[in-house]
């Protein structure tokens, strides 16, 4: 099977959330960058399918010449090739971004098409629906399990404690969720073949924005997170019955 | 209410390995009301301390560094942080083996017992997961070990709390220092003030920032080292301590790969230098992990994993071994490479301690509190001094510069004379254009470019028939010239570029109590009298030594060398009474030497002073006309030969080198450089040199200096240097020879200096301090035809005609004791000099 993945260069946020000046974006200096965590699952899902069934892992992004870095990230867990919708660095929204893709999943024809869930940075939880309805292909959104079945495939839903099962014809677009699997630590070989692995570069044709963004705007912070139950051996008690409290103990 | 007390005697800025350790010795050695702050949590404030690799392989080429390794490796096990696990520094080249023998020699020098190299098929046995096809051999420290530096910082807090001594207040940002006339008075904190005159910055790659505050300058670079942990390695699967094998340094890759548990952690200093600015460190709460573990840059580590598969592939290689943990670490980078310790020069009272490894933390911690509580440390840290530092050394470029062009040479192959490549031609003498068209070869001092040598002299090694060296690396930054150049001296005469003397003046009416103080030597002298003379450390050990002129009632100048210049001049500012200015004259002055049997007839036909040996005698100066320059001509010599040193305003030291030239060129007179003037013609006076024979941890008797009487007035070190008198010395500094040259294979090799002294038979020699021989100094002496070594000896040892050896590249070679003390092993009557 020949799978498609979709990912989006985001900063790697740790700390304190600190925006630019104009407010337009966050600062990115002493900032990495990666995939969001329901992207990598998506990748790890689609190598472990091919790893089993056969075929293909492409990775694809859209975002600024530097997104070759998770490319190749992608790479090294065991994705295939790598195709970069490069752009100049400004936002592309939903509908623009999704419109770009479909040129290329269309020249691709994969059998299945992964994007995470949404995206880490805007979180528009958008593009995976665009493309599969341009496509005219079913979707299933939010799976925390993916296997193929009798040429169908089977996404298991999260819905409260429970979980919905589908079956879908392929070819067919999904959207995982972190949690699927647990993705693997690149090995250092992997990291070193990722860095040969053909990354194809592509111009997509741009198109103005229908969504403006007018500024960001860091949430109030929710304060202290973490309580000190206490230190040394006079904490055990307290510790005890937040266990017993969470049905642990 | 404010966690900080309103007074402190010392605060301490950092709580990393070296800021609790300067607190806890601060606390051992008496000092009260310690307050130590930090900007972030305890016990890992978010420093280089909380990333750091944390393992020690003791073996230096700087007997200062090893030093405070060795008594950091000493505290660490007392605290009980230290996991032996030995260590290999292995060899891919043929070339770094023989870095590898040569750190043999300084192991021995130094006292550092357990090594050997080890071949290839021995390091598999050490290290099973090695490939050791790919390496010729290795280098194997049975004490190389990790410790657990976050874990002996809050012991060592805790013991220092525990006493009563010490106040810690982490979580609060200093934001200001505050200077009084020149001396610190409060540290300004988010949480308050603390009155204190005395404070400690310990704060790694922030040090820059917090000397800022105070107008002080701490000369370092925050710079990204690369290391990445993979794991879980089936192999270490049953590991139950942090390490079980030795740590591999992949030398000739820069990279060292040690075990972390079940994991392997790889670091590298082979990756291009990626230096910050301190001020563009992130916050705390704005880093994603620590302010000091930046975002991992893959592409620059690209080769680097590329070697360490080469080298461990077993492990590397495993396809199931994922990289688990991979960071840009920060840490400190110096114009030297070396720490930055003591008082600043520009603010009284403000400490660093700034710069330094893990590896040497604790020692640098009891150096540092030694310092600041007696004047002096037990290990002499001359070389870490951040007094040393010139203005132009403190730029942004030349720290940049240097620490870019030293970091790819953290585990490189440093010849002993190698030159810096970067930001060179900083400071240029007047004869910069002359020299350059007598084609000298420059060596940096000080930022001065010197000639070292001039390659219009090429023809006198043939006319005087001088050898040069056949192995590469003793020839290395060095010619035969050197030697020709010293026997045109000793021949004719020869003018040498002496601009990097570092001069100053001392003034005023406290002058004369102020030079008496800082002097071992009698200074009540006659206005006119040139005095080379020791200054002392409370202790006894040497402070400096240089020469003073007395040029009048109130008016001294001070004449040293370029590299230890600054800190002389700190030293004699500190001790100046009132009445007295110290004024750094450096800028203002240049100085040309002229020695040789004809340099009388030169200067003579120069000017119409009488330099008669009876009209001019030696050790006197006054200043004499030549042409329209008015010159401070002073007669001595460190060459061992008759001449002046001529000082004149640098602006005519053109028109002088001009004058001196034109009047010795019918004396067949020759440009010579520093190699004659600071080892040739020294080595065979058995002149002493700072930094090399010369340091805080030998006294005056051992080097032979005790000349006359001890004067009846007060100076620093008086007490200890009458009781060092009394008593007999544990060392001699002596004068060798070598015997043969002759190495294994027949090459004629020639030693550059470190080396073990040993017996004949290769056992070390051990003086009563606890101290070995070594090699402080080696050069030719080409009118005496002999190989000149100095070293100290112990006093059984230390005896004319005794035969011992040298031990160089792990062979040795035998050398006969020629002199036991000062005396010359050429013209001993000094009758050159005093013709």
């Amino acid at each position: 099977m020949n799978i498609l993945v979709c990912v989006k260069r985001v900063p790697l946020t740790g700390g304190k959330m600190v925006l630019t000046a104009d407010e337009r974006a966050i600062e990115t200096r002493h900032l990495g960058f990666t995939i969001s965590p329901h992207e990598e699952c998506g990748v790890e899902e689609a190598v472990r399918m091919v790893e089993a069934g056969g075929g293909s892992v492409t990775v694809v992004t859209l975002g600024p010449p530097e997104a070759e870095e998770q490319l190749r990230d992608a790479m090294a867990l065991g994705a295939d090739r790598a195709i970069l919708l490069e752009t100049d660095g400004s936002d592309w929204d939903p509908e623009a971004t999704a419109a770009a893709l479909v040129e290329v999943i269309e020249g691709e024809a994969p059998d299945l098409v992964i994007f995470g869930n949404e995206s880490a940075d805007s979180g528009g939880f958008q593009v995976g629906i665009r493309v599969a309805h341009a496509l005219g292909r079913p979707i299933v959104t939010g799976l925390k399990a993916l296997a193929v079945d009798d040429g169908q495939l089977r996404c298991e839903q999260e819905v409260g404690s429970a979980r919905d099962v589908y079956r879908v014809p392929l070819p067919a677009v999904v959207t995982v969720k972190e949690g699927i699997n647990l993705p693997r630590y690149p090995s250092v070989p992997a990291k070193l073949r990722a860095r040969r692995k053909p990354v194809e570069r592509r111009t997509p044709p741009s198109r103005p924005p229908r969504l403006e963004m007018v500024r960001l705007v860091v949430p109030e912070s929710r304060g202290r997170q973490a309580e000190v139950l206490g230190e040394g051996p006079s904490a055990a008690p307290a510790v005890v019955e937040l266990f017993q409290r969470l049905g642990v103990a | 209410m404010s966690r900080l007390p309103e007074k402190a005697g010392v605060v301490v800025i950092g709580a990393g390995i070296v800021g609790n350790s300067v607190a806890c010795h601060l606390a051992r050695l008496g000092w009260s009301e310690i307050v130590q702050i930090d900007k972030g949590p305890l016990p890992n404030p978010g420093g280089s301390t909380g990333h750091a690799s944390n393992f020690i392989f003791p073996v230096d080429h700087s007997r200062e560094m090893t030093a405070l390794t060795m008594d950091s490796v000493r505290q660490y096990k007392e605290l009980d942080v230290f996991t032996q696990s030995g260590g290999i520094e292995v060899a891919r080249t043929e070339e770094r083996m023989e870095e590898l023998r040569r750190r043999m020699a300084s192991a021995k020098a130094w006292g550092i017992e357990g090594v050997r190299l080890v071949t290839p098929a021995e390091v598999k046995e050490l290290v099973p997961f090695i490939d050791e096809s790919v390496i010729v051999g290795g280098f194997h420290t049975e004490g190389v070990a990790v410790v657990d530096s976050l874990r002996a910082g809050t012991l060592m807090r805790e013991e220092a709390q525990a006493a009563g001594a010490l106040t810690v207040v982490p979580n609060a940002e200093v934001t200001g220092i505050d200077t009084e006339r020149g001396r610190v008075r409060r540290v300004r904190t988010a949480d308050g003030d603390v009155e204190t005159d005395t404070v400690v910055i310990a704060c790694g790659v922030w040090s820059p920032l917090l000397a800022k505050m105070a107008g002080a300058s701490i000369p370092l670079t925050p710079a990204i080292h690369q290391m990445i942990d993979i794991g879980p390695v089936p192999r270490f699967a049953g590991a139950t301590k942090g390490i079980e094998y030795p740590i591999v340094r992949d030398m000739d890759t820069n990279m060292y790969e040690r075990q972390d548990g079940t994991g392997l952690e790889i670091g590298s200093y082979a990756h291009r230098p990626i230096l910050h600015d301190p001020s563009a460190i992130p916050s705390i709460e704005e880093a994603a992990l620590s302010p000091t573990e930046f975002p991992f840059t893959e592409d620059d580590f690209a080769l680097q994993m590329e070697h360490a598969l080469e080298l461990m592939p077993e492990i590397v290689g495993d396809e199931s071994v994922g990289i688990k943990y991979a960071i840009n670490g920060l840490l400190s980078l110096t114009p030297d490479t070396l720490p930055l310790l003591g008082e600043t020069p520009e603010v009284g009272g403000l400490w660093s301690a700034a710069a330094v490894w893990v590896k040497e933390g604790p020692g640098v911690g009891r150096a540092v509190a030694q310092w600041m509580t007696h004047g002096e440390s037990e290990i002499d840290l001359q070389s870490s001094d951040i007094a040393r530092f010139y203005d132009c050394q403190k730029t942004a470029v030349h720290i940049r510069a240097r620490a870019s062009e030293a970091f790819n040479k953290t585990y490189g192959i440093v010849h002993p004379g190698e030159q810096w490549g970067s930001d060179r031609d900083v400071r240029l003498p007047p004869f910069h254009a002359r020299e350059q068209a007598l084609g000298a070869v420059f060596f940096e001092t000080a930022g001065w470019e010197r000639p070292h040598w001039y390659e219009s002299n090429a023809k006198l090694v043939d006319e005087y028939g001088v050898d040069g060296r056949p192995a590469e690396w003793d020839a290395r930054w060095w010619s035969p010239i050197i030697n020709a150049e010293h026997l045109a001296m000793r021949d004719r005469a020869a003018i040498f570029d002496l601009s990097a003397f570092c001069l100053f003046d001392v003034a005023g009416p406290g002058a004369p109590a102020t030079v008496q103080q800082v002097a071992m030597r009698q200074m009540d002298v006659p206005i006119g009298r040139g005095v080379y003379t020791p200054l002392l450390t409370p202790g006894g050990g040497f402070r400096s030594d240089l020469t003073i002129m007395r040029l009048g009632d109130e008016h001294f100048r001070f004449v040293t060398g370029g590299l230890h210049g600054m800190a002389d001049l700190k030293w004699v500012a500190d001790h100046a009474v009132d009445g007295a200015t110290v004024t750094d004259v450096t800028s203002a002055w240049t100085t040309l030497g002229l020695w040789g049997p004809r340099a009388r007839h030169i200067l003579a036909s120069l000017t119409s002073a009488d330099v008669s040996h009876e009209g001019f005698p030696f050790a006197r100066c006054r200043t004499i006309e030549i042409g329209p320059v008015q010159v401070l001509a002073s007669r001595i010599s460190y060459v061992g030969d008759l001449g002046w040193e001529l000082h004149v305003p640098i602006e005519q030291g053109a028109r002088l080198w001009d004058a001196v030239w034109e009047a010795g060129e019918p004396h067949g007179i020759i440009p010579a450089g520093i190699g004659v003037y600071g080892t040739t013609g020294r080595i065979e006076k058995g002149y002493r040199a700072f930094g090399f024979e010369l340091d805080g941890e030998y006294d005056v008797v051992e080097a032979d200096m005790a000349w006359g009487k001890v004067k009846d007035q007060d100076f620093v070190g008086k007490e200890a240097h009458v009781r060092q008198r009394s008593s007999d010395p544990a060392a001699i500094l002596c004068t060798l020879t070598v015997d043969d040259h002759s190495s294994g294979n027949g090459v004629a090799r020639y030693m550059l200096g470190h080396e073990p002294v040993v017996t004949r038979d290769g056992a070390p020699l051990i003086d009563a301090k606890g101290r070995r021989s070594f090699v402080t100094t080696a050069g030719m002496g080409p009118s005496v035809g002999k190989y000149i070594l100095m070293a100290y000896l112990p006093p059984e040892h230390a005896v004319e005609g005794g035969e011992l050896a040298v031990e160089y590249m792990t062979e040795r070679y035998p050398v006969t004791v020629a002199v036991v003390g000062s005396r010359a092993i050429f013209d001993p009557e000094n009758t050159r000099i005093r013709s």
